[in-house]
């Protein structure tokens, strides 16, 4: 019952051979079991999920087949959650309780589904391990002595764990496609401004994506559907209409041109992870493809790009947190007001945040705005002109997610730069703005390893189609990690 | 492929000192931990040598990016739709009295 995916749990619900609560305490009671290991929920909803439960029962018993409905599923802890608290990972928000509910988390909650709890992250979701969380570090269910990838790893964590039937995630440098391949799932990341950013807690606001962490490309698309579309509380939100994933998904299979980019291929790439890939661009090519070498010279651009402009917008994006009007407040004895923020941030962020806050400081302070901040946004152009470039060629880009299979809790922790070395094949699709998801492809030294799809902007439905048809041929979305079943 | 740019300050690797921490911190309104400064300055060090890569970068001919779709900023009518919530969100105030926010002295 818990390794169902999403849809085979609406179908479940909808022919009434389970209902919505007991769907719900099984899940809850897996959490119970399990998380105490994991740690991929830093609050579980247990009363309001509940009766949540109660509630879509009662729907579906009226003839109500929306398809969310009933079905468990958990938010990262970065979407606003009105009266249940949203701490972003972060000490200083650890008290924080919305007074409103991101428009992610009312459009699933008015789609019926049910929502277990608020999902582990890097602080901020600054972080590419879901190690940097003020709640503890995340384990993978595949080896809990390994990462699972992060921002998002919560929600990574506990959909690979069979804790919850699917999750939401954010992606600004990768981080729901490299936790989705590190613990086996899929992730998808839209096009920029298809999810709205309304009540996700900021980072780099250019750069912040909403999207899912799934078992199915299936699950992703009801998903999707259920929260995407044109939010006019976010500025950024695209005003066209939205087609459906889900109708798309079993269309007929149309030939489609493949490029693989050489510069994903390179040195840092693991090679039985690079074996994965290819053999997964093959079965693709079997489905009715053409694949085709292409070059994007200028991707080697995207990782120091990213460390400039994605710390330039969260220092600004983290200056509201002064620990007056909310937020952590220092009890340290404070003569001035200034003392008092700096104390309070200080103590509120972890040593991630005020790394990033300082870069940010420096490449946006007077002397140095020119060299940093306006290069960075004019190679970021760069990088997007290798995307349209690319696509005016070929229909999608394949690759791998990430360089190397989950790393060990620990491992990078004290090297920065070669933490943001993971995201070095996720950031590009961020800097342009066009989506990209990854799915489970293969294993190498029994961890999952992630095929990665980038295609046009606004094509996401045609990337969850392409997956779907690849996931009906294939087995590696459905493997579960065997000390969890 | 590429040529060098014109910012000779930034040509070689970048070293911060002890007085740029400070400043930032300032500017960032974040206290840095005195036993920490000197890690936070190679760590900060290092990011900064890694990114500075992006000089070796032909960006002449190149406009910033402002919009990954290249679209426009979208406007809205100039109205109020927000209601007086301030109750509601001084909840989440550390300190309140009688509706205000509460810091210490700003005036001597």
């Amino acid at each position: 019952m818990h390794y169902r995916t999403l849809a085979q749990s609406a179908a479940a619900l909808k022919a009434r051979s389970v209902s919505s609560v007991e769907l719900t305490k099984i899940y809850l009671e897996r959490i119970a079991r399990f998380d105490s290991t994991l740690n991929s929920f830093i609050t579980v909803t247990r009363d309001e999920a509940l009766a949540q439960a109660a509630r879509a029962d009662e729907r579906i018993a009226r003839g109500d087949d929306d398809p969310m409905l009933g079905v468990p599923i958990a938010h990262k802890d970065i979407f606003c959650t009105a009266g249940i608290r949203t701490t972003c990972g972060s000490r200083m928000l650890d008290g924080f309780v919305s007074p409103y509910d991101a428009t992610v988390v009312e459009r699933l909650a008015r789609a019926g589904a049910v929502v277990l709890g608020k999902t582990n992250m890097d602080e901020f979701a600054m972080g590419s391990s879901s190690e940097t969380s003020y709640y503890g570090p995340v384990r993978n269910p595949w080896d809990t002595s390994k990462v699972p990838g992060g921002s998002s790893g919560g929600s990574a964590a506990a959909v690979a764990a069979g804790l919850c039937a699917g999750a939401t995630g954010t992606d600004t440098g990768g981080s729901i496609r490299q936790p989705a391949a590190l613990s086996g799932l899929t992730g998808l990341k839209p096009t920029y401004g298809r999810v709205s950013r309304y009540g996700m807690i900021a980072f780099a606001s250019s750069l912040d994506h909403g999207g899912t962490l799934t078992r199915t490309a299936e699950d992703a698309a009801l998903m999707l559907d259920a929260m995407a579309g044109f939010d006019e509380r976010d500025s950024t939100s695209i005003d066209e209409p939205m087609p459906s994933s889900v109708a798309l998904l079993e269309t007929e299979w149309e030939s489609i041109r493949i490029g693989v980019p050489e510069e994903f291929f390179d040195d840092g790439l693991d090679p039985g992870y690079a074996a994965c890939v290819h053999a997964a661009i093959g079965e693709i090519e079997k489905l009715g493809a053409t694949v085709k070498p292409i070059s994007m010279p200028n991707l080697h651009l995207s990782v120091p790009t990213y460390y400039v402009v994605a710390p330039a917008e969260a220092s600004s994006n983290l200056a509201r947190y002064d620990g007056i009007r909310f937020g952590h407040r220092s009890e340290a004895p404070c003569s001035d007001i200034r003392e008092l923020y700096e104390r309070n941030r200080e103590e509120g962020f972890g040593a991630e945040v005020q790394r990033r806050i300082l870069i940010g400081t420096y490449v946006l302070s007077a002397g140095y705005y020119d060299a940093y901040y306006l290069q960075a946004q004019k190679a970021r152009q760069l990088i997007a002109r290798d995307f349209a470039r690319a696509f005016a060629e070929v229909d999608v880009i394949a690759g791998p997610t990430t360089p190397t299979p989950a790393f060990g809790i620990g491992q990078k922790t004290d090297d920065p730069v070669a933490m943001y070395l993971n995201d070095i094949y996720t950031i590009g699709a961020d800097l342009a703005g066009v989506p990209a998801l990854s799915i489970p492809c293969g294993f190498v030294d029994a961890l999952p390893v992630g095929l990665q799809l980038v295609g046009p902007h606004l094509s996401e439905a045609r990337l969850l189609k392409i997956a779907h048809h690849y996931q009906r041929e294939t087995d590696w979305h459905l493997q579960t990690p065997e000390a969890f079943d | 492929m590429y040529s060098s740019c014109d910012l000779d300050h930034l040509s070689g690797p970048v070293a911060l000192k002890l007085e740029d921490i400070e400043k930032l911190g300032e500017l960032a309104r974040l206290r840095i931990e005195p036993g920490e400064v000197y890690d936070l300055m190679a760590k900060l060090t290092s990011i900064l040598a890694f990114v500075d890569q992006l000089q070796a970068a032909d960006t002449s001919e190149v406009t910033p990016m402002a919009h990954p779709l290249d679209r426009a900023q979208r406007l809205r009518p100039d109205v109020v739709t927000e209601p007086d919530q301030h109750e509601l969100y001084q909840q989440n105030a550390p300190r309140v009295e009688r509706g205000l926010y509460l810091v210490p002295k700003v005036l001597e």
